[in-house]
C-alpha cells in the first residue's frame, strides 16, 4: 500500500514525463498550437486546414504556469503559443520569442490600438505579440443584496454586512491586487512594507471569506451561495448568462488589465505558415467565430465595430476607455518579488 | 524454462514498479536535496521548520488523527453489527459498503460540495423545517467530515475481515468457562482484531496525511495542508526542489507511523484490503 502513496506523490512527475508523447511528425505541412483550454472555436480550427491544407496539432493547457512547464520540458516544438501578459514577458526576457513581421500580417490592422499600447508593460516595442482577447477582473454582485454604489469599490468586500458571503480569487496576484488597489498601492509593487499592509488586509478579511476559488466562482455565484466575489471578466459573462440577478463592476480604485497575445517561440519551425496562422485569426470572420465562442472583449476593431449595439454597451465584456486607462497590467516579478509573494499567500493560507 | 517464462511474466509488472514508482521516488529524492542550481543542499528538506510549514504540518497530523479516530469508532461497532448478522445479508451490506467505492472518489466529494453549500439540499431541508441557514462548506469540519467519508471502507472491511475469522467455538469455550459479553468482548474478540484495526487505522491515517484535493474542494482554498503547501510549491511557485524536499518530510512522516502500527501487529495477518 505504500506503493499507492508513492505513486500518488510522484504521478506530477509522471504528468510531466506523459505529456511529452504527444506529438507525432505527419506528412505535409503542419503547425503545432498551444493554447488555453476553450480558447479557440474548434471549427475555426477546422476551416484554415481546409482553406490552407496545413494540418493543425493542437493543443490546450489550464494555467500560465503549466504552459510554461510543458514549453519548457522541450519535448514537442510549438510553433504558436497564446499565453497572458507577465508570462509572455517572462518568456520575452529570457529570449525565447521570435519577433514577428506584421507586414505579412494583414488583419493585424483590425486589432485596437489601444490594447496594443496597452501591451507595451509586456512587448514595449510591439515586435513579438498579438493580442487575442483582453479584460479586466473586478466584483461580481448580486443585485438582491448589493447595491452597484457599493460594489464600485473594493471597500464592500472588507463590510461586516457580507460576512460568509464573499468569495475572493485563489491565485495569489489575482488576491493581492485586491488590498494593493484599495490602499492605492500598485498591483506591480514588490515593496515589503505596501505588501505587508496588503497581508495584514487579507488576514483581517480571511474570517468573512466563503471560499477561495477560480473556475467554480461563476456556478458559486449563480447558485447564490455567495453575495460578492472578486473574478474575471470573462467568469463574470458566464455567471451572467446563467443568472439575471449578477452583476460586474470594476471598481474605482482601479484593477488589472489583462491581455492574452499571441506569438511565436523559439521552436518555431515553419515562421511562415505561422504568419498565416496569425493573420487568419484576425480575419474578421474568425475573429467573429472565436469572439462567439469564447466570449471575452475582442481587441478586434472590425469585429466591434459590426456588434450590435446592447453587446458593444456590455460593460462586462467592453470596459470603457476610463476604466483600461485606470487598470494596469501585470508586470512579471522577478525571483526575489515571487518568492516574497508566494511567502505572503501561504502566510495568509496558513492562518 | 519454466523460470524464464515466470520472469518474462513479470516483466511488465517491473517496468511499471521502475518507471512509475522507482523512477519518480528517485527524481523526488534529488530534487529534495538540491537547488535549482542542481547542488546539494539540505535546505528544503529543513524548511518544514519554517512556521508556516510547521502550522500545515501539525493541522495535517491533527485532521488525520482525528479522522482515523471517527472512522475507527464508527466503524468498529458497525464491523460488529455487519458480523453478527446472517450470512445472506452479510454480503449484502458488506456490497452496500464496497459499492461507493466503485465510484471515482473526486465526484463523489463533489457531489458533498452541492450538499453542503450554503444554498444545497441540507441548509434547504434546515431551513423549511424553520431552522437558520449554517455554513457547513468550506470548513475544516468539512474537511474532516470529507475524509471520513471517502476512508470509512477502508476501515470497516479490515476490521470485519479480522471478526469474521474468529471461529464460533472459541467464543463458545469461552462462555462455556464462564466468561461473560464483556469479558468475551476485551479477552477473545479485541485481542483477535487488532490486526485488523491496524491495517485500518494505516489505511485511513496515511491517505488522510497526505491528501489535498479533499481540503481544496469541501475547505474553499481555506484549508492549508501540507499536502496542499507541496502541491503549491510544484504547480504555482514552480519550486520543485521545496515540493520534494517537503514530500520527502511527508514520506518519513508516513514510513514512521506505518512501522509504528506494524511495531504492534507481530503476527502481521493480511487483513490488507489492497
Amino acid at each position: 500500500m505504500n506503493k499507492k502513496f508513492f505513486a500518488l506523490g510522484a504521478s506530477m512527475f509522471t504528468a510531466v514525463l506523459l505529456a511529452g508523447c504527444g506529438s507525432s511528425a505527419k506528412s505535409g505541412e503542419s503547425l503545432t498550437i498551444l493554447n488555453y483550454g476553450k480558447y479557440f472555436d474548434p471549427e475555426a480550427l477546422k476551416l484554415f486546414e481546409e482553406e490552407t491544407g496545413i494540418e493543425v496539432e493542437y493543443e490546450e493547457y489550464e494555467s500560465p504556469e503549466e504552459m510554461y512547464t510543458k514549453y519548457k520540458a522541450g519535448s514537442i516544438d510549438y510553433d504558436l503559443l497564446c499565453t497572458s501578459d507577465y508570462m509572455i514577458q517572462k518568456l520575452i526576457e529570457e529570449e525565447e520569442v521570435l519577433p514577428m513581421n506584421h507586414d505579412n500580417i494583414p488583419g493585424y490592422q483590425n486589432i485596437d490600438q489601444s490594447i496594443i499600447d496597452a501591451s507595451a508593460s509586456f512587448d514595449p516595442e510591439h515586435t513579438y505579440t498579438i493580442p487575442f482577447f483582453y479584460g479586466t477582473v473586478g466584483i461580481i454582485y448580486n443585485t438582491t443584496e448589493v447595491g452597484a454604489s457599493e460594489a464600485d469599490s473594493w471597500d464592500v468586500l472588507w463590510d461586516s454586512k457580507y460576512d460568509g458571503k464573499i468569495i475572493m480569487e485563489n491565485s495569489v496576484r489575482d488576491c493581492f491586487l485586491v488590498p494593493l488597489k484599495r490602499l492605492g498601492y500598485s498591483l506591480n509593487t514588490t515593496d515589503e512594507g505596501e505588501l505587508n499592509e496588503a497581508l495584514s488586509m487579507l488576514l483581517e478579511q480571511k474570517p468573512m471569506i466563503y471560499a477561495y476559488f477560480v473556475d467554480e466562482t461563476g456556478d458559486e455565484m449563480a447558485a447564490g451561495n455567495a453575495s460578492l466575489a472578486v473574478a474575471y471578466s470573462g467568469e463574470a459573462a458566464y455567471a451572467q448568462s446563467l443568472s439575471d440577478e449578477l452583476a460586474y463592476s470594476v471598481p474605482k480604485e482601479g484593477s488589472n488589465l489583462w491581455i492574452d497575445s499571441w506569438f511565436m517561440p523559439k521552436t518555431c519551425k515553419n515562421q511562415e505558415n505561422a504568419e498565416k496562422f496569425l493573420d487568419f485569426l484576425c480575419r474578421e470572420d474568425i475573429a467573429r467565430m472565436n469572439f462567439d465562442y469564447v466570449y471575452y472583449a475582442t481587441p478586434n476593431t472590425a469585429v466591434y465595430d459590426a456588434l450590435d449595439e446592447e453587446t458593444k454597451q456590455d460593460k462586462t465584456i467592453f470596459p470603457d476607455q476610463e476604466t483600461v486607462d485606470n487598470c494596469e497590467v501585470f508586470v512579471n516579478l522577478d525571483e526575489t518579488g515571487t518568492n516574497l509573494y508566494n511567502q505572503l499567500w501561504k502566510e495568509l493560507k496558513s492562518n | 524454462m519454466y523460470k524464464f517464462k515466470r520472469q518474462f511474466l513479470a516483466g511488465p509488472y517491473l517496468i511499471w514498479i521502475i518507471g512509475f514508482i522507482v523512477l519518480p521516488i528517485l527524481m523526488i529524492l534529488y530534487y529534495g536535496i538540491t537547488d535549482s542550481s542542481g547542488s546539494f543542499t539540505l535546505e528544503n528538506i529543513l524548511a518544514i521548520a519554517s512556521p508556516i510549514h510547521m502550522k500545515s504540518l501539525l493541522l495535517s497530523l491533527k485532521t488525520a488523527v482525528l479522522c482515523t479516530i471517527i472512522c475507527l469508532v464508527l466503524s468498529y461497532p458497525l464491523a460488529m453489527i455487519l458480523n453478527s448478522l446472517q450470512l445472506k445479508s452479510q454480503s449484502f451490506v458488506v456490497f452496500i459498503f464496497v459499492l461507493p467505492m466503485w465510484m471515482n472518489f473526486m465526484l463523489r466529494i463533489l457531489a458533498w460540495q452541492l450538499l453542503l453549500s450554503n444554498n444545497g439540499i441540507l441548509n434547504t431541508i434546515l431551513e423549511t423545517i424553520g431552522l437558520p441557514k449554517v455554513q457547513l462548506l468550506n470548513t475544516p469540519s468539512a474537511v474532516v467530515f470529507g475524509m471520513v467519508y471517502d476512508f470509512l471502507p477502508f476501515m470497516i472491511l479490515p476490521i470485519y475481515n479480522a471478526m469474521s475469522r474468529i471461529r464460533k467455538d472459541i467464543i463458545d469455550a469461552a462462555r462455556d468457562l464462564g466468561a461473560g459479553n464483556f469479558l468475551v468482548f476485551v479477552k477473545i474478540i479485541l485481542p483477535l482484531t487488532v490486526s485488523g484495526m491496524i491495517s485500518g487505522i494505516i489505511m485511513v491515517f496515511v491517505p488522510a496525511l497526505t491528501s489535498f484535493v479533499i481540503s481544496d474542494l469541501l475547505g474553499g482554498g481555506k484549508v492549508l495542508l501540507i499536502g496542499n503547501v507541496i502541491e503549491q510549491e510544484f504547480m504555482q511557485n514552480m519550486d520543485w526542489n521545496m515540493g520534494s524536499g517537503l514530500s520527502i518530510v511527508l514520506m518519513i512522516f508516513v514510513i514512521a507511523s506505518m512501522a509504528l502500527m506494524n511495531s504492534y501487529n507481530k503476527e502481521g495477518e493480511g487483513t490488507a484490503v489492497w
